[in-house]
């Protein structure tokens, strides 16, 4: 059993594809819960989904961080349960200062939709448990506000805890600069929390979780979000 | 009262806006044009009176919603 739930804020674009992508890999159909909702019900994860979660106003997630059912999600991710923010969700998650950092416009200024190459280097997190480290899979992004950024010392925090899960590479696994499609800094992809229960990566892998789709990659995050309930069950 | 609040990039942090205006200042054939950088400016019409009171609601508009003190600085005036 698992229970999931989507959180839809006006805006948000990716929220029925995460719901399918998650009913189709776990076999359990998550919730969908309103914005303006005052509490999220007793969930085994919460997804902040993809999108553009009040057209973006003032910085990308900067209004959904203060609306009224993100307080239950702050406080119940700070109590231990797992949340998930994909893209636009990732930004929220760092707007509500459940992960640190923002992110900033692409260096390119152009938004940008297509197949990257991610090198996996946390495999131990609830939501990456199914990969493996420096492997490399291909997940798509579609951002204009994807450029991870934060000050030096908790970029080294962040990669001396082991709390980078993902970052743009080539098809080999090389990290530089010319595998960076947005210029994030240290080619940061996905980051966790202290605990690993709480993920933001702006790739979208419920844009790629079964063969139709173009690929399975994105296919073992919702894996692992169902291994790690199991074995905590 | 009003404020008026200004919100820029801390320094250090990338200014990609910032640079294409650069670059769009110095197409216009204008010369001695130096380093841009681009911000935001927001105007909040406050009921409240007394200077004190008002500065100290700013304050958390600011710090709360209007900047990301992780990349901007914020200074505003009220009057």
């Amino acid at each position: 059993m698992l229970r999931a739930s989507v959180i839809v804020f006006p805006g948000s674009n990716c929220d029925r594809d995460v719901k399918t992508a998650i009913e189709r890999v776990t076999g359990f159909a998550p919730k969908m819960v309103w914005h303006g909702d005052a509490s999220v019900p007793s969930s085994d994860v919460i997804v902040l989904p993809g999108g553009f979660s009040y057209g973006d106003y003032l910085r990308c997630g900067a209004m959904a961080a203060h609306s009224p059912i993100m307080k239950d999600v702050v406080a119940k991710a700070k109590a231990g349960t797992p949340v998930i923010g994909i893209c636009n969700g990732f930004q929220i998650l760092c707007e509500s200062g459940l992960l640190p950092g923002a992110l900033l416009r692409n260096a390119s200024l152009h938004f940008i939709c297509r197949d990257v190459f991610l090198k996996v280097e946390n495999d131990q997190s609830f939501f990456t448990k199914c990969y493996r480290k420096g492997e490399v899979i291909k997940i798509p992004i579609a951002h204009g506000e994807g450029n991870y950024f934060a000050d030096s010392e908790t970029l080294d925090r962040l990669e001396g805890e082991g709390r980078v899960a993902f970052r743009y590479s080539d098809a080999d696994g090389e990290v530089g600069a010319a595998s960076c499609p947005n210029g994030a800094q240290r080619n940061i992809a996905g980051i966790t929390n202290e605990t690993g229960r709480v993920l933001g990566m702006m790739p979208h892998p419920e844009r790629l979780y079964e063969a139709a789709l173009g690929g399975t990659d994105g296919r073992r995050v919702f894996e692992s979000i169902l291994l790690s309930t199991l074995e905590a069950a | 009262m009003k404020a008026k609040i200004k919100i820029t990039l801390k320094n250090g942090v990338l200014d990609p806006q910032g640079k294409a205006i650069e670059g769009a200042i110095k197409g216009l054939g204008i010369s001695g044009v130096g380093d841009v950088r681009q911000g935001k400016y927001i105007e909040v019409e406050l009921a409240e009176t007394d200077a004190g009171k008002a500065k100290a609601i700013v304050e958390q508009m600011c710090k709360d919603l209007l900047a990301n003190t992780v990349i901007e600085n914020y200074s505003y005036e009220i009057g």
